[in-house]
């Protein structure tokens, strides 16, 4: 069907963005985890350009470096953090690995969004026995731990195809697992919204025009609901890095030769009694400081975005 | 000569309360057995609507009157009966097979703020039918019709580009007009579409209607609670109670001599200035719940002039000598 270009304008451009944007001004300390959010990615995508090392250097890992303390200790100015058992660089480390850390996060929320959106407003619109279905179907997913999931998928995996093939698609594989395990959340909070919305008089009369079901959800509900999406949207990406973490720190995740900084505080574990603390507490603190980020972030939108909270 | 445009016969409509499948099921004399709990909101209605015509549907809250519309729109599916458009029965149509009548039959809504997309422009609204509907036409000819458009319900085309926060009520039930004019249907349904309007902004949005009356060979049916909008706007009246037409009549005869029992209450509560002599008829009684399939007239439990065959059998319409049709067994027998 064919549609003028002017209709593309996205609906959202208007007041939500707006609403959003001077709530952020006037507010410290959402701005504050707004900026460090910002610099976290900057600093994910320009890694390359930033870290004072080339992991992919073959002299990048040199064992006479190894376990060098922090600058401040050492008096080296070679590596400002330190070296790691390996001898690598540790802010070049942790740069990349914060990258992936990323990267695993927000990809693995966009598939959970996806598919928690799709199964959300399908449930929510047609209702009757498909909604009873859906539901149910997300009622087993989250009586399952995700971790749990995780962890026996990613077993299974390994054991199947070997250690060295698990290697080589750790990212995707661990993109999907979190992806997969957690999109109850974004289905139930859309089926919610979407029940809200389906009563309201503009959805009959575009069912009144006969605008088919597939559109009305998708152009005229899916709109309405976004408010509710952007904030578990960036919870999500926090506790999707969180459980990265978790399952690197397992063993289960990253593995040591393209480290995560679960992977990394994983790795720095076994030293930390033997003196070299910097190697997982450094990672450690990075990883604490995005989420913290992550979640005033999500904290905030929630009380900006709560419908009673605009009437104050 | 009026043709009929849309005919309604037998119509009945009830929604199951226990909707979960769980709770149908009851243990009664020690046996498990399933069972719906039902109301009835439509039983059973006729009803004829000629082209070109008005034709009201007042009764108080909880009648069908609302039903009434949605099903006639495709809305909710009935339970029973039949809805013709012309010659064509459009009851049980899939959506591919009711298209054309979506462009024919289009609805106003209620309530001015729900009923347009917070998130969509005026232009986008207008646009989505228009374009829709006539695939053929090119961007420049769908914008022109929508400037048009606007210009008639007396918007500016300049403000199309806003969203519907930034209108009025009665300029979002203007621009509500609109979009169901886009389609250029010839029967419009319009669900109480003043009762959220001052009243200054209502006396706007009925010129309008009249208007657009006059111009496109309109045929409306009107649901309100407002009877004076009836007096002024309405071809003829239906007077609903609890799921029925009670009596149908030109707008002139049931104002001036009301028949069945339940209009001349609702018509005595008219308030009127230049009389202050008569009294409101009150009514006794609760209006009955609609859970229960009524047994014979459904104004029974309230008519001071009730008797035995009024509990058993149910009042056919009867044709009256002044072109009016009630449904009462008193009236039939001259008790009235």
């Amino acid at each position: 069907m064919k549609y003028p270009k002017k209709d593309l304008i996205h609906p959202i451009s208007g007041s939500r963005w707006n609403h959003i944007w001077s709530g952020f001004v006037g507010d410290k300390l959402a701005m504050l985890a707004l900026i460090i959010f910002i610099f976290y990615v900057l600093v994910a995508l320009l890694a390359p350009l930033v870290a004072p090392f080339d992991i992919a250097d073959p002299a990048f890992m040199d064992l006479m470096n190894a376990e060098i303390a922090p600058s401040w200790i050492s008096g080296d100015s070679q590596f400002l953090l330190g070296t790691d058992a390996q001898g690598r660089d540790l802010l070049s480390v942790i740069l990349y690995g914060t990258r992936l850390s990323l990267t695993i996060g927000i990809c693995a929320v966009l598939i959970q969004a996806t598919l928690g959106i799709c199964i959300g407003l399908v449930a929510g619109y047609l209702g009757g026995r498909i909604d009873n279905f859906l539901m149910r179907c997300a009622d087993i997913q989250l009586s399952f731990s995700n971790m749990m999931v995780a962890i026996v998928f990613l077993a299974i995996f390994q054991s199947l195809f070997g250690v060295a093939r698990y290697q080589q698609l750790a990212m995707v594989i661990l993109i999907l697992v979190i992806g997969l395990t957690e999109w109850p959340l974004f289905a139930r909070t859309i089926r919610a919204s979407v029940l809200a919305e389906k009563q309201k008089e503009y959805v009959d009369a575009a069912r009144v025009m006969g605008i088919s079901s597939k559109r009305i959800m998708f152009r005229h509900i899916l709109p309405n609901t976004l408010s509710p999406i952007l904030v578990i949207f960036t919870v999500q990406i926090a506790n999707a890095i969180v459980a990265e973490a978790a399952l690197s720190f397992l063993g289960l995740g990253m593995p040591a030769t393209e480290p995560s900084l679960g992977s990394l505080i994983s790795a720095g574990f076994a030293y930390m009694f033997a003196g070299s603390w910097w190697i997982c507490v450094i990672p450690s603190v990075t990883l604490i400081i995005l989420i913290l980020a992550m979640n005033l972030l999500g904290d905030w939108l929630r009380d900006h975005l709560n419908p009673r909270a605009y009437k104050d | 000569m009026t043709r009929p445009l849309i005919q309604i016969s037998g119509l009945e409509k009830s929604f199951t309360s226990n909707e979960g499948w769980l709770g149908q099921w009851r243990f009664h004399q020690g046996k498990l057995t399933r069972q719906k709990d039902s109301v009835h909101a439509l039983n059973g209605v006729n009803l004829t609507i000629n082209q070109g015509e008005t034709l009201c549907v007042v009764g108080e809250t909880g009648c069908g009157k609302s039903t009434l519309a949605r099903a006639i729109m495709g809305l909710t599916t009935p339970t029973a009966g039949e809805i013709h458009y012309l010659d064509q029965r459009i009851d049980q149509l899939n959506n591919r097979q009711r298209m054309f009548f979506r462009r024919r039959m289009q609805m106003v809504f209620q309530n001015p703020y729900a009923s347009l997309n917070p998130r969509m422009t005026v232009y986008q609204t207008l646009s989505e039918p228009i374009s829709f509907h006539n695939p053929q036409l090119s961007r420049a000819q769908v914008d022109e019709q929508i400037d048009e458009l606007l210009e008639s319900v007396g918007i500016s085309a300049s403000s199309s580009d806003r969203y519907p926060h930034e209108f009025s009520g009665g300029q979002r039930q203007r621009i509500s007009l609109a979009r169901a004019l886009s389609v250029e249907p010839d029967f419009i349904v319009a669900d109480e579409p003043l009762s959220a309007l001052d009243v200054s902004v209502q006396a706007q949005v009925l010129n309008l209607m009249m208007d657009k009356q006059e111009e496109r060979n309109l045929s409306y049916l009107f649901i309100t609670h407002d009877l004076a909008v009836v007096e002024h706007f309405a071809t003829r009246v239906a007077v609903m109670y609890l799921g029925r037409i009670c009596e149908l009549a030109p707008t002139n005869t049931l104002f001036n001599s009301p028949k069945h029992p339940y209009t001349q209450a609702l018509l005595s509560a008219i308030p009127r200035l230049d009389s202050n002599t008569a009294q409101p008829i009150r009514l006794i009684g609760e209006v009955p719940t609609p859970t229960e399939k009524p047994i014979g007239c459904v104004f029974q439990a309230r008519c001071p002039y009730a008797n035995q065959r009024c509990y058993d059998v149910s009042p056919e319409m009867t044709l009256q000598s002044d072109g009016s049709s009630v449904a009462c067994h008193a009236i039939e027998e001259g008790r009235l």
